[in-house]
């Protein structure tokens, strides 16, 4: 994994975090605040590298090693969590594409992927259908040599601003997945407004109506949408969650540690109290353990090791766990003023919650990684 | 080790049993999750420095032992 020596990995969290402290942080608030992530956000990450950080040099991409893509994830997660998912679903479309994707496909789709002329989105939630993925209700039938799709994808993160999607559909009773150009006729896009938190993410409902696909557009082959492209960007996605949460997380305790040396009550700082002190411990080794499982995860991922999936699984579960304790906690120890939007940890408690629920709930998570340690006992 | 007996360990570790014979169908003998289509892909490219990619998504590389074999044997011939 560790294609980079320690000084120049020392020396790209370094470069990311200038970037990130001058472009990204100073206008976090008002990305939530207008609900709007600009492009001119998507063009820096793009000439930085960044969105191209899991495409081979070949295609244009930075081509990196797993474990600087995992710190990558966790400086933009400690800014912003929402430009941070754009990392996330840029990789999982550029993922799908580079394994699973014709030629063709990889030389049209991973060169613009990489500069960010090119948005990509990943469709699979529907309206009706969440957790239940192999359920899809969106279909796709061959007529004339080409497939017709009919359906909606909601809660499509980057779907209001994608120009192009991997839409999976039901296709002859098992789910296969598409390229979908944005322009493509009978596709609409409605933007989704109003959310919680990461509002800036840009999420979307597509409407998928008598859209026609040409055959060369499956990625992967009829009937593994789910089980090879789906599962391989959903791994990816969740790698990348996972250290974002470990940002996130971070962001809250270095707000808290200056807070706690400021903030004075009784007469004193309140880090001189223990339960504030507990607090902190809480926090500090709770970060430090989903980190460590996100360092093992990316290890494993690296080496192309298949036990990589379930270890992301408890990595993902892990981290977005801690996150929402140590948001929780954050907002705690600031009182009032962590409850109003005067200060980011208001912001950092609510994109907090909603690390539990995407690339799979963590109710799904207790279900596979305990269903599939119970496989090893049989 | 050859690369059958190789596969076949691989098989036995993620299927939990030693019930499958070379010609079963491990897909559709229920020993399999849907974890394992993509760990078998893992597996396989990590072990034999190949790469399974969009023409080889075909369910007959994969369905059993004897397949998966004439698989490799094929993609590692492929790559001299």
């Amino acid at each position: 994994m560790d294609n980079r020596s320690n000084e120049s990995k020392e020396a790209f969290v370094s470069e990311v975090r200038q970037f990130v402290d001058t472009e990204i942080r100073p206008f976090a608030a008002r990305y939530d605040k207008d609900e709007a992530l600009p492009y001119s956000v998507v063009e820096k990450l793009g000439e930085r590298g960044y969105l191209g950080c899991t495409i081979s040099k070949r295609y244009g991409g930075t081509e990196m090693d797993m474990l600087s893509i995992g710190l990558l994830n966790e400086e933009l997660g400690k800014a912003c969590m929402a430009t941070k998912t754009i990392l996330t679903v840029q990789g999982m479309v550029a993922t799908a594409i580079e394994k699973w994707g014709s030629e063709l496909q990889k030389e049209t789709w991973l060169p613009k992927l990489a500069s960010g002329k090119v948005i990509g989105a990943f469709g699979l939630s529907e309206p009706n259908i969440g957790s239940d993925a192999a359920g899809i209700e969106t279909t796709a039938y061959l007529e004339d040599d080409v497939y017709v799709l009919n359906g909606i994808k909601k809660w499509i993160t980057m779907g209001e601003i994608a120009d192009v999607y991997i839409i999976f559909a039901n296709c002859d009773g098992s789910v296969t997945s598409f390229l979908v150009e944005k322009n493509t006729p009978g596709l609409s896009v409605r933007p989704i407004k109003g959310l919680m938190g990461m509002r800036a993410s840009m999420m979307g409902e597509i409407k998928i109506d008598n859209c026609r696909i040409p055959v060369e557009n499956i990625i992967g082959s009829v009937g593994t949408g789910l089980s090879h492209v789906g599962l391989s960007c959903l791994d990816y996605g969740r790698y990348t969650v996972a250290w974002g949460c470990v940002g996130l997380a971070q962001a809250c305790l270095d707000s808290c540690m200056k807070y706690c040396i400021e903030r004075k009550q009784f007469g004193k700082s309140i880090q001189k109290y223990q339960l504030i002190q507990k607090m902190i411990t809480e926090m500090i080794v709770d970060i430090k353990t989903a980190r460590l499982l996100c360092i093992n995860a990316g290890k494993l991922r690296e080496e192309g090791d298949p036990d990589s999936i379930s270890e992301i699984w408890c990595a993902k579960y892990k981290a977005s766990k801690v996150v929402k304790s140590v948001a929780e906690k954050a907002v705690q120890i600031f009182g009032a003023a962590g409850y109003c939007n005067e200060h980011p940890v208001e912001r950092y408690y609510r994109d907090a919650a909603m690390a539990e629920i995407i690339e799979g709930t963590s109710q799904i998570h207790e279900l596979i990684i305990s269903s599939n340690a119970f496989r090893e006992y049989i | 080790m050859d690369k059958k007996q190789i596969v076949k360990d691989f098989l036995s570790k993620y299927l939990r049993t030693n019930d499958c014979g070379d010609d079963d169908d491990i897909f559709a003998s229920g020993f399999v999750n849907s974890l394992f289509a993509m760990q078998l892909v893992l597996f396989l490219e990590k072990k034999f420095e190949i790469v399974v990619e969009k023409k080889d998504l075909d369910v007959q590389n994969f369905k059993s032992l004897n397949a998966i074999t004439k698989f490799l044997d094929m993609k590692m011939s492929d790559c001299e």
